[in-house]
Formats: C-alpha cells, sequence, structure tokens
C-alpha cells in the first residue's frame, strides 16, 4: 500500500528545471530516504509532498502528486494537507516560545483551548519525541534554552502533536553532532511504526542505518530507487553506482 | 610623504576628526540650551497655566495638547500602517503593480515637505471637512506625516523575522492570520515598537503642520476638537517675540523641557527595543 504516488511531475524555478518527469510510489508505513548530491532535487520533492513550495514566488508545478489517491494540488485543502503530513526542517526551528508552547503550538491553530486535552497531547508528543523525561520539569522555560539536539527533538514532538500520517524530515540532523544525531536514528525506529516516514539525507551510512526504501537523484532526475539493501549492493544504474561507492558527489 | 602608513593616519585622523566634530555638536547644543534655560524651569513652569497677559507663564496646557496630539496620531496612524505593511510583505504578490504603485506612495508622502502637509491638513481637514482647527486635524495630518516611516519601518522588521518561523507555522498546517497573529508580530515587535516611538519623536517635534491645523490656543483641550498649542508651537511663538531678557529665559526653559523629553524618548526606545530584543532571541 502507498502513501504518496507521483506520477511525471516537473518542477520549475522560474525557467530552471529542478524535478524533470519523477515517478515514485512511497509505501505507507515503512522510511523512504532520497539521497544524492547538492542541488539534485531531493529537498524540491520532500516540500512539493506537503506544498511547502508553495510559500516560494515562481514556481511552477507540473504532473500529479496523490496521497492516499486523492490529488494533493487539486483536491486536497492545503492546511489539512500539511496537517497530515508534519516536517522537521534541517535546521531545528522552534518558536520563541516556551516548550509547552511550541508543542501545543499547531493543535491551538486549530482552536483547541481545553488545558487538559492540550496538556495530554504536549506530554504524549514530547514522550513520542524522547524528550519528556528531559524537559518535563520546566515545560514553560524558554525553547531556545535547549540544545540543538534537544531541540530539533522539540520540533519532532511539534510534529508528532498534530497527529499526523507522514512525517517528512529535511536533513533533520546534519546540523546535530554524532550523538544527538544517534538519538534521532533511535527515536526513527519508533516513528517508524505509528508514522510514513520521508527522510531526505546527505549521508548514505544513515540512509543504510534506517530506511527501508531508497532513491537516488542526480540533477533532477530520479535515477534509480529500490529497496535500501538492493541499493547500497547492487545498484542497477552505473551512476548510483558511482555515487555511493565515493566517485563523486 | 604620502607613503600607505603615512595615508592611513591621515584617513584615521580624518574620520576621527569627523565623528568628534558630530559628537561636539549635539554636546554644545544640548548644552547651549539646557544651561540658559534649566535655571526656569521649575515645578510652577511645568504646571502652571499659559495666559496672555504674563500673569501665568507655565507651559503645561502646552504639555497637555502635545500629549493629546501623540496619542491620538499614534491611536489613527498605527493601526493602518501596521496593517499595511503586513499586506506589503505577508499577503501582496511580490513586484505586483499595486505593491510597486503602495511603494511609490509611500516613498514620495515622505519626501514631501511638512509644511506642504499643514497646508493639505488646513485646506481639507480644517476647512472642506469642517474640523476647523483642532487636535483633531492637527492628528489627521500628523498621522499622514508618519504613515511612511511607521509603514517602512514595519515592513522592514517584518521582513526581517526568520523564514523558518513561517515555514514552521504553515508547515503544521496554521492559517496565515494565526502565523501572522502568534508568530510574525511577535517577532517583529522590537522594529514596531521603534518604529512607533520615532514617530512619537516626530509628532513632538513638528510645528508648521500643527499650528496650521491645530490652533495656535494655549488652554488645555477639552475634546479633540478644541484647538490647542503643542510644545513646539510655544516655543515658535515664544521666539516670535522675544523683547526683554525674560522672554529669552521662557525661550530656552521651554526648549529646555522639549529637547529633555526627545531625550527621553529616545533612551525609552532603546530600552524598550532591548528588552524586547532578549525576550525574543
Amino acid at each position: 500500500m502507498n502513501t504518496f504516488e507521483i506520477k511525471d511531475l516537473d518542477l520549475y524555478y522560474g525557467e530552471n528545471q529542478a524535478l524533470k518527469s519523477i515517478e515514485l510510489a512511497i509505501p505507507h508505513k515503512q522510511v523512504t530516504a532520497f539521497i544524492g548530491p547538492s542541488g539534485c532535487g531531493k529537498s524540491t520533492l520532500l516540500r512539493t509532498l506537503n506544498r511547502m513550495n508553495d510559500l516560494i514566488a515562481g514556481v511552477t508545478i507540473n504532473g500529479q502528486v496523490k496521497m492516499d489517491g486523492a490529488d494533493i494540488y487539486a483536491d486536497v485543502d492545503v492546511r489539512k494537507l500539511r496537517m497530515r503530513c508534519g516536517m522537521v526542517f534541517q535546521k531545528a526551528n522552534p518558536f520563541p516560545m516556551s516548550i509547552y508552547e511550541n508543542v501545543a503550538y499547531g493543535q491551538k491553530a486549530q482552536g483547541v483551548k481545553d488545558k487538559k486535552t492540550l496538556d495530554k497531547i504536549v506530554e504524549d508528543a514530547l514522550r513520542s519525541a524522547a524528550l519528556w523525561n528531559e524537559v518535563k520539569d520546566r515545560l514553560h522555560s524558554h525553547a531556545f534554552g535547549l540544545s540543538g539536539g534537544q531541540q530539533q527533538r522539540l520540533c519532532i514532538a511539534r510534529t508528532i502533536a498534530m497527529k499526523p500520517d507522514v512525517i517528512l524530515m529535511d536533513e533533520p540532523t546534519s546540523a546535530l553532532d554524532p550523538i544527538a544525531t544517534a538519538r534521532i536514528e533511535e527515536l526513527m525506529e519508533d516513528l517508524r511504526k505509528e508514522f510514513t516516514v520521508v527522510i531526505v539525507t546527505h549521508s548514505m551510512a544513515q540512509a543504510r542505518r534506517i530506511a527501508d526504501k531508497t532513491a537516488f537523484f542526480l540533477m533532477g532526475e530520479l535515477v534509480e530507487h529500490g529497496e535500501t539493501e538492493q541499493i547500497f549492493t547492487a545498484p542497477k544504474d552505473k551512476r548510483t553506482h558511482g555515487y555511493i561507492t565515493g566517485d563523486f558527489g | 610623504m604620502f607613503t600607505p602608513d603615512n595615508k592611513d593616519k591621515i584617513l584615521t585622523g580624518m574620520i576621527w576628526s569627523a565623528a568628534v566634530l558630530t559628537m561636539g555638536f549635539l554636546i554644545w547644543i544640548l548644552f547651549y540650551i539646557v544651561s540658559n534655560g534649566i535655571a526656569y524651569v521649575d515645578w510652577s513652569f511645568i504646571t502652571d497655566d499659559y495666559t496672555r497677559t504674563g500673569d501665568e507663564e507655565g507651559i503645561w496646557p502646552m504639555i497637555m495638547a502635545t500629549l493629546y496630539m501623540v496619542l491620538l496620531s499614534i491611536s489613527i496612524a498605527a493601526p493602518i500602517g501596521i496593517m499595511t505593511a503586513i499586506y506589503l510583505t505577508e499577503y501582496a504578490k511580490p513586484g505586483s503593480k499595486l505593491v510597486k504603485l503602495i511603494r511609490f506612495c509611500t516613498e514620495a508622502l515622505a519626501g514631501i515637505p511638512s509644511i506642504v502637509y499643514g497646508l493639505f491638513g488646513m485646506t481639507f481637514f480644517v476647512v472642506a471637512l469642517g474640523l476647523g482647527f483642532s487636535i483633531l486635524s492637527g492628528a489627521l495630518t500628523l498621522a499622514i506625516l508618519i504613515l511612511p516611516v511607521i509603514i517602512r519601518t514595519t515592513e522592514e522588521a517584518i521582513i526581517s523575522v526568520p523564514l523558518s518561523y513561517r515555514e514552521a507555522s504553515y508547515g503544521l498546517g496554521a492559517s496565515r492570520l494565526y502565523t501572522i497573529w502568534r508568530v510574525i508580530l511577535p517577532a517583529a515587535m522590537p522594529g514596531i515598537v521603534t518604529s512607533l516611538i520615532l514617530s512619537i519623536g516626530r509628532i513632538v517635534g513638528e510645528s508648521a503642520p500643527v499650528f496650521l491645523t491645530a490652533g495656535m490656543v494655549a488652554r488645555i483641550p477639552d475634546s479633540v476638537f478644541d484647538s490647542g498649542r503643542t510644545l513646539t508651537v510655544h516655543l515658535y511663538m515664544l521666539t516670535t517675540e522675544l523683547y526683554t531678557q525674560h522672554d529669552w529665559n521662557m525661550a530656552f526653559a521651554t526648549a529646555t523641557v522639549l529637547v529633555l523629553l526627545v531625550l527621553a524618548i529616545n533612551l525609552i526606545t532603546k530600552f524598550i527595543t532591548n528588552k524586547f530584543s532578549k525576550a525574543t532571541y
């Protein structure tokens, strides 16, 4: 069963074509990794899945992206789409508010006001993001007082609090040290049980450790995708082979 | 003679003297005004009424008129200015014709000499709308005068809010209004507060557009439909009738209060901006 089905997708930044006729299915409740060198279009594709590219002026999209059978560029309300597809960004970007307010933000934006409901959602989300024990005594202190790794887990908690189906991660550990990275990867072991996860990563080792499926991009083209193990041990395309063995990129 | 080393020394010297000269002028003017005026600023000078016969020479009515003028102008201009800035940055398509037109208008407005605003205010608000010489006419005129400043500075403050906050908020499915209200405006608040306080300084400092629209009757206005005389207009009036040493003293005393007021506004701006910056970042 597939969460996303991408058909013949082209994307242009102005005149510049960033994605070229992408065909890809992203399976339900699995971790899919997008790999490839800088500028290959992997982040751009991730951002078409929750229509984050809408925020950028001059983007043109042709083709179709279906989520659970519905065309997200035609039949789906963009705010509902983003509630169902949470996003974690490259650099942890908590709001300049307390830890509690950060996690409750999305629910409050939907008009949830009841304190007990919010308290429960905040606690559950922080537990799911493996942050509860570290912050339970200082929920109302400023989020900027947390370390980089904690801030990134806070952003994951903030996303989980929306009870999404999908979590999109755009190089979530590229700004973190190895220990903080390991904690996030551990966390992803739990997340994969509940969510469809799509992760863009620069680290092939990371893709290999956490992903069920891997897709390799090069200059706006999807070169190859399949089981992670197959991509890394028996790539069919010689460009994939070149990239994973370190010939370029 | 002009070795690179010497050139460097000469240039450093020039820059240094320029800085000292600027500071020197400020200190000189401040010292000159305050030293000539402070002796005549006492409690009764500040709280007394003012009569044309010279029985009472206090500036209380002017302080009240100035206060009314500031409050009313800001409450008219701030909502319009801030909403315009929000429209320009968050709603309008960047580079659209309407945006360019609004930008052109604000820039043109900012370049018009203030007495021209006074003339406009007098013919439009005072005469055509029949508001008469009143605090309201004056405040409406000053509101137009400070609008470009508020729009421009608020716009810059909003633009400097990191894109990552917007992404985070929209990424959670929040609406545009909620994002503006909960994330963008709070983060832009230091800049907005600074622009408002700079505008207050401008309102306190203007004379020509004020006496052309709010009149120059020295009394405490009972309502916004009454005329009034602000501190700056008062100083202007005093300087047109300088006959005795006493007249000079009163003028310098008024100038001292004005200068200290503007200085206080600047310090408050710095304080509030610092406080806000620490709270948000």
